[in-house]
C-alpha cells in the first residue's frame, strides 16, 4: 500500500531558511542542510527547497546549497523557485534535485511544462498552483499569489496534466496562513480532474488538519507545510503516528 | 571499487553521493577498462528504455556488463536499470536487455486497478521474499522505500526477492546470483535505502 507523504517546504533565501524558524535544540536552524537532516531523520518524506532569492548571486549560492543538500539527504529533494526555462530545470537536475516545481514560469511560457516533461520525464516535474476564489471559481493566482492571472484552475490543472506534470501541488491562497485546516472543497475539485498525485498545501495547522485531510480525500497523495513544522508546532513523527492510528499508511521511521 | 555505469541517462549526482555517504569508494565512469576493473558495478537509469538500452548496446558497456556480470562480479541495476537486466520490455514496442534475468518488462497499467495513479510513485512497503536475500540483512519486512516507475518486471518469479502491493503485487526486486537489481531508488530511501547498498557492499 503506498503511503502518504508528509512533505515539509523550506524557503531558502540568500542561502539561509527563512520565514520563521523556530527550533530549540538545533544548532542553526536556518541552515537548510542542518534543517533538512533533521526533518530527515524524523521521518519527512520528501522536502521542497524553494528558492525565494531575486539575485543571481544568491541562485548561485542556493545551488551550493542544493549541492551540499543533496550529499547529506537520501530522500527525495523538490525544487521550485524561479523556474523559467529549461537551463533553470537542468541547473538544479544536475545540484541533485529530483523534481522541479514550475509555478509563474509555466503561466509565462505554458510551453515549459510539456518540454521539460519530455526532456526529464513527467515523473520529474511538478505544477505548483497558487489558487484563490474569486467570483465563485477557483482562479491561478502569479507572482507569489499577488497577480490574478484570470486562468481558472481546474483547467489550468488539466491542462498542465496533458503537458505532462507529473505531480500537482495545490495551494490555497483562501486558506493559507489560516492554520484552521486545507481547503477541502478546492481539493476534493482538483482531485475529480488530476489523474496525476495530488499534494495538499495551505491551511495545516495541527495534527489532526492531516487526519481530515487524507480521510476526507482518499485521492490527496501528500500534505506540504512550513511554519508548523519549522516552529515545531507539529513534530513530524507525532503526526505519523496519528495518522497510523487512524488506519491512513505512512512510514514510520524507526528512531 | 565500485563504479557507477555512466552511459549518459541521467543524472548520477545523488547516487555518487549515497556511496561517500556509507564510506565506499565508489566512481562513475562510462569507460569500459574502468568498469572491467570494478569489484561490482552499479547499473542506473531513468527514462525510456528503448533509449537506455541502445545507448548501453551501442557504446558496447553492454557487453562488458554482461561479461563482468558473468565472470562473477557483483551487479545491481537500479530502477530502469534493474529493468535493463531483463531479456526484454514491452515499453513502446518490444526492445531486448541485457538478458540477465529472466522476463520481461510490462506496464504497471495492465495489473493494477485503473483507479490506482501511473506512475507508481511515493514510499510504499517491501514484502521480502524468505530466505531474505543479503541485500535485504538489514531490513525488516514492511520497511518502505521509495518508487518511481510505470513498468514492472514479470514472469521473474524464481528471481524475485521483493515485492510491493500497488493494487498488485510488484516485483520490487530480483536476484539472480551474483545480479541484483532494485526497481526502487535505494539511493532516495533514506536510512532503509543505505542500508541496502551498504548491504551490497559487503557482499
Amino acid at each position: 500500500m503506498i503511503t502518504k507523504r508528509i512533505i515539509p517546504c523550506l524557503d531558502v533565501m540568500n542561502g539561509r531558511v527563512v520565514k520563521g524558524v523556530n527550533f530549540k535544540g538545533l544548532s542553526d536552524v536556518s541552515s537548510p542542510v542542518t534543517l533538512g537532516k533533521y526533518y530527515s531523520d524524523n521521518g519527512a518524506d520528501e522536502l521542497v527547497f524553494y528558492d525565494i532569492t531575486a539575485s543571481s548571486d544568491g541562485r548561485a549560492l542556493f545551488t551550493d546549497i542544493l549541492k551540499e543538500v543533496a550529499s547529506t539527504i537520501f530522500i527525495p529533494l523538490t525544487v521550485g523557485g524561479g523556474i523559467n526555462s529549461l537551463d533553470d530545470f537542468d541547473r538544479v537536475l544536475k545540484c541533485g534535485a529530483d523534481k522541479v516545481s514550475v509555478n509563474s514560469g509555466a503561466i509565462k511560457n505554458p510551453d515549459l511544462i510539456y518540454q521539460a516533461a519530455k526532456r526529464y520525464g513527467d515523473q520529474c516535474v511538478v505544477l505548483s498552483v497558487d489558487a484563490k476564489r474569486v467570483d465563485g471559481k477557483f482562479r491561478v493566482f502569479a507572482k507569489g499569489g499577488r497577480v490574478d492571472t484570470g486562468l481558472d484552475a481546474i483547467e489550468w490543472i488539466k491542462r498542465g496534466i496533458d503537458n505532462g506534470a507529473g505531480e500537482i501541488v495545490l495551494n490555497s491562497i483562501d486558506t493559507d496562513g489560516v492554520k484552521n485546516g486545507f481547503d477541502l472543497e478546492m481539493l476534493g475539485a482538483v482531485c475529480d480532474v488530476a489523474s496525476v498525485p495530488v499534494i495538499a498545501s495551505g491551511g495545516a495547522g495541527n495534527i489532526s488538519d492531516f487526519v481530515t485531510l487524507f480521510k476526507t480525500l482518499p485521492k490527496v497523495d501528500a500534505g506540504l507545510a512550513a511554519s508548523i513544522f519549522h516552529f515545531g508546532e507539529v513534530k513530524i513523527s507525532d503526526l505519523k503516528n496519528e495518522l497510523y492510528k487512524n488506519g491512513i499508511p505512512t512510514r514510520i521511521v524507526k528512531e | 571499487m565500485v563504479v557507477i555505469v555512466d552511459y549518459g541517462v541521467g543524472n548520477l549526482y545523488s547516487l555518487k553521493s549515497s556511496f561517500k555517504a556509507i564510506g565506499v569508494e565508489v566512481v562513475t565512469s562510462g569507460d569500459k577498462e574502468v568498469i572491467k576493473k570494478a569489484d561490482k558495478i552499479i547499473l542506473p537509469g531513468v527514462g525510456a528504455f528503448e533509449d537506455a538500452a541502445n545507448k548501453l548496446f551501442s557504446s558496447g558497456l553492454a557487453d562488458v556488463v554482461i561479461e563482468r556480470a558473468n565472470s562473477g562480479v557483483n551487479l545491481m541495476g537500479i530502477c530502469l536499470g534493474m529493468q535493463l537486466l531483463f531479456d526484454k520490455s514491452l515499453e513502446y514496442g518490444e526492445h531486448r536487455g541485457l538478458g540477465l534475468i529472466k522476463g520481461e518488462i510490462r506496464p504497471i497499467s495492465s495489473v493494477i486497478p485503473n483507479t490506482l495513479k501511473v506512475p507508481h510513485i511515493g514510499w510504499n512497503a517491501l514484502n521480502l521474499k524468505k530466505p531474505k536475500s543479503e541485500i535485504f540483512k538489514y531490513l525488516s519486512d514492511g520497511d518502505c522505500v521509495y518508487f518511481v516507475h510505470s513498468f514492472y518486471g514479470a514472469d521473474c518469479n524464481d528471481a524475485v526477492i521483493a515485492t510491493t502491493e500497488y493494487g498488485a503485487e510488484l516485483t520490487a526486486a530480483v536476484q539472480k546470483g551474483n545480479v541484483y537489481g532494485c526497481q526502487f531508488h535505494p539511493e532516495k530511501s533514506g536510512s532503509v535505502g543505505l542500508s541496502i547498498l551498504k548491504a551490497f557492499c559487503e557482499l
